[in-house]
């Protein structure tokens, strides 16, 4: 009997706003426990939430992205449930009346068709406390309580380990690129709670769905649905019924366990939360909102290839992190009649190259669009040689500036003259007659050596390209 | 001037004249608390020194020309609005030695206008009661017969300004916690409309029905606070936008003449003690002598509104006073081993009969299964509460009613908890409508049991109420 997996995934993810949900404390992690609260996120007799209204616009972003609908009229509510990490004893959260609706994102399947994962609702609240469990008790630690969630609610419409993990990335991608997250699955800023059933291929009733909660890393998470898809057809195969449950994924052990007793099913008892008005979306400020979504990394990516005439593989690199997309971009209009795939070659194989080195970003470094664009433009021209335009990019990096102005302060400006350079080939053939007696030898290889030579007499200014043809010419009259 | 017959005006324009500085009515008060607290039991705690540090920083402020209003004008406080350094135990053992790190923005603005924060004053256990007999702490006994409740759940509040060992307090109402320990007690109590007032820092009993108001001996009294307590707070997502009125010159030629006041017949009926009944009839004829109109109105949903209280503020009570839980603040149990057990002898040691049975309540008209039938439908009822005073309200200018069905009764003679809730039966439905309201003393008993009647005017309508709240005191003069 074959079996079929469903998983539906609800993705957490933290937004890079600068204060919290409902209160003005700062989003920072590494701090000291503790010292980034306040009464409000700290849950005090009389403290009060205030609304953020940067994570209503990021939550209105991401869902304008994702495809969703985004109704005028959004609404929070109270979930009621005792916790360590929940400094009220409730979660302010939305039920009824969420930011966004409906949406999803394509991913690409191995065989490279495209399938359709579809999204049910977006919706904003806070994050809970941290919990950090020592030998004989547990510490609480508020900084990160207050956080503002933006919790994806995905249809079960994933079949694999892969195509979740595909999913996830694709959601990833598309929420750095609009800016409201940084998605690093290292500080928990999208944690994932997993739903897995399996049922006998054909069956259209879904089976019993078990539940893997607070799930980060990609990696993790696929190792845990392998496992679960297996234990449950594993289950149903011997006879056994699947226990609807939460269960947690044990990395080191490599299985999932059940949680029962731990986690009982909640009533969280929901009701309008009444120290907030609801939000009023006007269709001013949601196309005002609309204008602030960037193009998104799919439609970016096949417009750089029609636009630039670059080959798949470069627009993905380039267009994969939207600060070098526009660096790129920026540089490639102004290198006209530079081609896009001269200019795309020399961003991912030096430029790339320099910020990796560097540590930093490509908004870090002091060379600007314009800068690359001239360097291109007077190699293009020949006004300068490649070895030159080579040289002249690291300075340009570090220290910024434009290179024409250097090439010219100290010229820098290639040789193309060929009796000039006729006369430094001569001169190298002349100083070394054992190199041209390996050459007359057979040793083809002789000539680079010579055009080694006249590079270095003219200080690297020769043109690289007349100088190999005048040292082959003379070398075959010789 | 003795201290008892001080009130804000009075004493701000002695002040002004230099005839008493505000060291010297703070000192004078923290004498007459000593000498009559013994009896009335209205604080809970008294930061003598610094109430008497605030005084001589007022003192200060004046001599370098401040001439805020409030200058130097001591306040007491309800046990439930935060004051940083303070204790703030909202008459519960839960909050024992809890000690606030922050003003409530009324505290703030009230320390702005120079106003002096003078002790603490007892209350209902997190404001649920109608009598401060649900106090962990104290009862406290109305000034005018010591064998009587002041009212609840600003009780304290009350009977300190009528006690004469405040001029003035700051009181919250939920369902009527202002006005009717202000009717018990002989004095002014103000409930502003929701929205007016901050409730930051204030410890949420219900979010969509809590407000701070003034307890005063006089309605001048009350607008002089209002005008500092007033406006809309970044820290308070339910404060009103609403520009905050010029009480003064609202107050200035208060009449009756003219008023259209209405009388909803659904607020006399029998069941109102005879003496109370007499006393509002009364107050009638005193407005309709001053030139009032008297309209027969009514407000037909006015018999569900003690059972859509009595379901929609547990229910946010329940989720409001989940945070004590003994794990940030406040009393945590000794006796547990995990977190269950601490949650739950921390809140069974901490919390009283009372409150104990809001929240289960509170917990149970939420809960799955049942949220349509109570929570849902009571706030669908509300709707309809407030539509028959915005019907009302399209004929007359002001609604007047009983304050309580009866005056103070003795401590310990209301046993039974319903009983106790009947008390609210004529200040919830204006809560639940949000609507300004406001009880001004009307006169007394044989037995000398003060009695205050009710105003009632429309949403924003604070100034106006207030002036016809003054133009009633004058005919009671």
């Amino acid at each position: 009997m074959k079996y079929t997996a469903t998983i539906g995934l609800e993705t957490h993810v933290q937004l890079k706003t600068r204060t919290k949900m409902f209160c003005s404390c700062l989003l920072r992690t590494g701090d000291e426990p503790n010292t980034n609260v306040c009464p409000v996120c700290m849950g005090y007799p009389g403290a009060l939430p205030v609304m953020n209204r940067q994570a209503v616009k990021f939550t209105v972003m991401a869902g304008i992205a994702l495809g969703c609908d985004i109704p005028r009229h959004s609404a929070f509510d109270r979930k009621n449930y005792f916790y360590p990490d929940m400094a009220k004893d409730y979660q302010i959260s939305q039920n009824g009346a969420p930011l966004c609706i409906g949406g999803g994102v394509e991913i690409a399947l191995p065989d490279g068709s495209a399938k359709f994962i579809r999204i049910n609702h977006i919706h904003l609240e806070e994050d809970a406390a941290k919990i950090n469990h020592y030998a004989r008790h547990s510490g609480i630690d508020f900084n990160r309580g207050g956080t503002p969630l933006m919790e994806i609610v995905g249809e079960p419409d994933l079949s694999s380990a892969d195509e979740t993990i595909a999913y996830l990335e694709a959601l990833k991608e598309l929420l750095v690129y609009v800016g409201v997250s940084d998605c690093n699955l290292e500080e928990g800023n999208m944690r994932s709670d997993v739903n897995i059933s399996v049922r006998p291929e054909g069956q259209s009733a879904l089976g019993t769905k078990v539940e893997i909660k607070n799930m980060n890393t990609f990696k993790g998470i696929h190792a845990a649905i392998e496992y679960e898809v297996a234990r449950q057809i594993d289950l149903l195969t011997h006879g056994g019924a699947v226990i609807q449950e939460t269960r947690r994924w044990d990395g080191e052990l490599g299985e999932t366990q059940s949680m029962r007793g731990k986690e009982n099913a909640h009533d969280y008892r929901y009701f309008p939360e009444p120290d907030l008005v609801p939000v009023e979306l006007d269709e001013e400020t949601i196309a005002r909102w609309r204008a602030e979504v960037p193009e998104l990394p799919r439609a970016r990516r096949a417009r750089m290839m029609s636009e630039y005439g670059l080959p798949e593989y470069d627009a993905g690199v380039i267009a994969a992190d939207k600060a070098c997309a526009d660096f790129f971009e920026k540089a490639a209009r102004a290198a006209a009649p530079v081609p896009g795939k001269t200019v795309s070659n020399w961003f991912m194989t030096e430029v790339l190259r320099l910020v990796g080195e560097g540590g930093g970003d490509i908004s870090s470094c002091a060379l600007t669009p314009e800068a690359l664009a001239e360097l291109l433009r007077l190699l293009d021209a020949g006004t300068i040689n490649g070895p030159t335009a080579k040289e002249l990019l690291p300075e340009l990096f570090e220290k910024g500036g434009m290179p024409k102005a250097i090439v010219d302060a100290r010229g820098l400006g290639q040789v193309s003259d060929a009796s000039a350079l006729q006369a430094l080939v001569d001169a190298a053939i002349a100083a070394n007659p054992k190199s041209v007696a390996d050459f007359k030898a057979g040793k083809k290889a002789a000539a680079g050596f010579f055009v080694g030579q006249v590079m270095k007499a003219s200080k690297g200014k020769a043109d690289p390209k007349l100088v190999g043809r005048l040292v082959a010419e003379t070398l075959s009259n010789l | 001037m003795e201290f008892k017959d001080w009130t804000v005006a009075s004493a701000a324009e002695a002040m002004r004249n230099g005839e008493i500085s505000s060291v010297e009515l703070v000192k004078a008060l923290i004498a007459e608390k000593n000498a009559r607290d013994g009896d009335i039991q209205a604080y809970l705690t008294f930061d003598e020194d610094g109430a008497i540090a605030a005084a001589s920083e007022a003192d200060s402020r004046r001599a370098a020309g401040d001439t805020s209003p409030l200058l130097g004008i001591p306040v007491a406080v309800k046990d439930l609005i935060n004051v940083r350094g303070q204790p703030c135990t909202c008459a519960s053992k839960i909050l024992e030695g809890y000690v606030s790190p922050y003003d409530a923005t009324v505290i703030a603005r009230l320390k702005a206008a120079g106003a002096v924060c003078a002790g603490r004053v007892n209350m209902d256990e997190f404001a649920m009661g109608s009598s401060t007999e649900n106090s962990a702490f104290k009862t406290t006994r109305n000034p005018h017969d010591l064998s009587r409740v002041p009212g609840g759940s600003s009780g304290g509040s009350a009977a300190a300004v009528a006690g004469g060992e405040a001029v003035c307090a700051l009181g919250t109402d939920t369902g009527g916690s202002i006005r009717q320990p202000a009717s018990f007690c002989g004095i002014v109590g103000f409930k502003p409309t929701y929205g007016r007032v901050s409730r930051y820092g204030v410890t949420a009993f219900a979010s969509s029905l809590d407000q701070v108001g003034p307890m005063t001996k006089t309605v001048e009294d009350s607008a002089m606070l209002a005008q500092a307590l007033f406006g809309a707070d970044p820290h308070d997502g339910t404060t009103a936008l609403n520009p905050v009125p010029d009480f003064a010159s609202a107050l200035r030629g208060a009449s009756l003449k003219g008023l259209r006041i209405g009388l909803p017949r659904e607020y006399f009926v029998p069941g109102t003690a005879p003496e109370v009944t007499e006393i509002v009839k009364a107050a009638i004829a005193k407005c309709a002598d001053a030139g009032a109109e008297i309209v027969d109105v009514s407000l037909p949903h006015t018999e569900y509104a003690m059972a859509v209280y009595y379901i929609v503020a547990p229910a946010e009570a329940s989720a409001n006073l989940a945070r004590f839980d003994g794990v940030r603040y406040g009393h945590r149990s000794e006796k547990s081993d995990d977190v269950m057990s601490l949650y739950c002898r921390s809140r069974a040691e901490g919390f009283g009969q009372e409150v104990k049975r809001r929240i289960i309540l509170g917990t149970y008209v939420l809960s799955s299964g049942y949220y349509d039938a109570y929570y849902g439908r009571a706030q669908r009822v509300r709707t309809l509460i407030r539509r028959d005073f915005d019907e009302a309200f399209g004929k007359v200018d002001f609604l007047l009613t009983p304050v309580a069905p009866t005056p103070a009764f003795k401590v310990g003679e209301l046993q039974d908890p319903l009983s106790m809730y009947l008390n609210d039966l004529f200040t919830i439905p204006a809560s639940l409508a949000g609507l300004p309201a406001i009880s001004v003393p009307a006169g007394a008993t044989a037995a000398g049991l003060p009695v205050g009647v009710q105003f009632i005017a429309p949403s924003f309508a604070d100034a106006p109420l207030l002036a016809c709240a003054r133009a009633f005191e004058d005919t009671m003069a």
